[in-house]
């Protein structure tokens, strides 16, 4: 007993005496010091960066912006001869192909999900899950070559006259199948963000608590109640957070979306056989061609209204997941 | 873990069993669960009296929650498990083919040891098990989330704020409101796995009180770690010791002339 105390007592006094003198600075240590103030630069710089871009598309559309104002949001003509800019169809193919992409993509993609995570036996599970996550690695430019050498054709000849022929009597299936268009644009963007919406619904059913399976199946409910009243109520903030993410991604698609859209668009009518245009496609498509002056500042310009476009798709999605999670704070992941 | 073949550790004796001198409501037969290679469960069996609380003890990994589970064919869930034996329940077997597992589930409750609540109001909770049973119109279930909740002892607790969400009540109100919603299907029997583990002691003692109530109507097997509860509450005992049942009879008889040595031992607290 007395041994103990004099060893803890040896023990107090040496680190008494020999402690250790540390730098620091105002107080702190100095690790501590780098390491707050570093990741506070890291953070400054990110902002500055983000300020900075959204300053210079800014500066650079000023010239359209004077020119047509909010006409250029409207203004249905893209005529670098005639210097008359508008990026009304652009907004409209833009919104048109990823809500398009969206209907289609939520549901098969939690659908696919739902099947993954409770009824795929757990062996193909992984297998199955690690095909879905490649499809998403696939570059962009190989989902377009593909929309516009097989998809495209094969719409033009057999997949738009059968929708034309049967669904004819609805304003979306009216025109000349061409084969690429706002349709074919739509369906390649649905398949390019089905992996994300698959994934991250995938991710965020998994962390369901086993034990909310197991209550709901000792009360007696079948596995498609388990999947309706347990599985998707605890993982609806985290789905609808996937599928923002993915809308976000079909706002801002690009080659594949270029490659199958046609990149013509005179007027804006609910035909989805129509060539159309997106904001990414215009910027893809014109800017090489762009002499500086209006023509240039009109590219820019789109670029700007796309930045926009997606920021209030983002805030939105905030609001959203946050006014869904007030209710429900248990689990649930917030994309 | 080892496979069966190889366990001289623990030689099977046959259990010392008691049978009940009430009517058995539900009869495990030589009851084996293994996963993989882990034998979990050995030729236990088991009769459960009909209306009375028969506790099922023993110490961590004895198998007594695994006996519980295979009641309403839980281990169905993991692939790797396997389950012979038979479980006669109202003389049917559980285990046998073409079993409508649904039904077997609504009509054997089971309670979890962490209380599961849905992130849904209190309301929503019960009505929500009501609905899944089907049948009843709007009132109806708004009549049943009442009774169900004063059976289980919580609705003067909640009738104000059923609309609330059940998350924000406490772990013991939690516990309740599962066994109300356990109670909601009208079950016959109520199987609960360490209902207090995750509770404190007054909330323990509510939900014994709860327990003892609930037996002059229901069948109850509980799987409990703490001796005194199982004193406290239950009319028939189980000992489980390494997967096997070691003695089972009467409570007032396994606590006070436990016949088998090992029975004792954990009685008298020498492990466990």
């Amino acid at each position: 007993m007395n041994e103990v105390r004099s060893v803890t007592g040896a023990a107090t006094s040496a680190a008494t005496t020999h402690r250790r003198t540390r730098i620091t600075v105002r107080g702190m240590a100095l690790g501590d010091f780098v390491l707050q103030n570093g990741t506070l630069l890291i953070v400054i710089a990110v902002l500055a960066l983000i300020a900075g871009v959204f300053w210079v598309v800014l500066a650079s559309s000023m010239p359209t912006i004077h020119q047509f104002g909010w006409q250029f949001l409207t203004n249905q003509a893209f005529d670098p001869d005639h210097n008359s800019f508008g990026v009304g169809p652009a907004i409209f193919g833009t919104i048109v192909t990823s809500v398009f992409a969206l209907v289609f993509a939520a549901p098969l993609g939690i659908g696919a999900a739902v099947f993954l995570v409770e009824f795929c036996p757990r062996r193909a599970r992984t297998s199955l899950a690690f095909f879905t996550d490649l499809l998403a690695t696939v570059p962009s430019v190989v989902f377009g070559l593909w929309g516009f050498l097989v998809l495209a054709p094969w719409m033009q000849h057999s997949g738009e006259p059968w929708l034309k022929l049967h669904l004819g009597f609805l304003p979306f299936f009216v025109g000349t199948p061409r084969g690429v268009g706002l349709l074919t644009a739509g369906m390649i963007l649905t398949v390019m963000i089905l992996p994300l919406v698959i994934a991250i619904a995938r991710e965020v059913m998994q962390i369901v608590p086993n034990e909310q399976r197991e209550a709901l199946l000792a009360l007696g409910a079948t596995r498609w109640e388990v999947v309706r009243y347990a599985i998707l109520p605890f993982a609806r903030v985290g789905i609808t957070g996937g599928v923002i993410l993915a809308l976000g991604r079909a706002l801002g698609e690009t080659i594949a979306v270029t490659l199958v859209i046609g990149n013509q668009a005179n007027k804006i009518s609910p035909d989805l056989f129509a060539t159309g245009y997106t904001l990414p496609s215009v910027i893809a498509n014109q800017f090489g061609e762009a002499t500086p002056g209006l023509f240039r500042s009109a590219v820019i310009e789109a670029g700007l209204i796309l930045i926009v476009m997606t920021l209030i798709v983002n805030v939105l999605a905030r609001l959203l997941i946050a006014r869904m999670g007030r209710h429900h704070r248990v689990g649930g992941l917030v994309a | 873990m080892t496979t069966p073949a190889a366990l001289p550790a623990t030689p099977h004796t046959p259990t010392v069993l008691t049978a009940p001198t009430e009517p058995i409501i539900v009869d495990a037969q030589h009851l084996n669960v293994s996963f993989g290679n882990s034998h979990a469960l050995k030729d236990v069996t088991l009769p459960i009296p009909a209306k009375r609380v028969t506790a099922l003890m023993g110490p961590s990994g004895s198998g007594k929650s695994t006996f519980l589970r295979a009641l309403n064919r839980m281990h169905d869930r993991t692939p790797s498990a396997r389950v012979t034996g038979q479980v006669l329940f109202d003389g049917q077997d559980i285990l046998g083919p073409g079993l409508d597992i649904v039904q077997l589930r609504q009509r054997m409750g089971m309670i979890f040891q962490k209380p599961v609540v849905f992130p849904k109001s209190i309301f929503e909770n019960v009505a929500f098990a009501v609905r899944v049973q089907g049948g009843l119109k709007h009132a109806a279930i708004a009549d049943r989330v009442e009774h169900s909740l004063r059976q289980a002892a919580l609705w003067d607790e909640v009738k104000d704020r059923l609309r609330q969400s059940a998350v924000g009540l406490s772990g013991g109100q939690q516990q309740r409101l599962c066994i109300a919603r356990a109670l909601a299907v009208e079950p016959e029997v109520l199987l609960l796995d360490e209902p207090t583990s995750a509770l404190d002691p007054v909330a323990t003692l509510k939900v014994e009180d709860l327990v003892r109530d609930l037996a002059q109507t229901y069948t109850i097997a509980i799987v409990t770690h703490n001796l005194q509860q199982a004193g406290r509450l239950s009319h028939y005992s189980g000992f489980f010791l390494l997967g096997s049942l070691i003695e089972f009879g009467p409570t007032q008889e396994v606590f006070e002339r436990p016949r088998d040595k090992r029975t004792e031992d954990f009685i008298t607290g020498r492990f466990g």
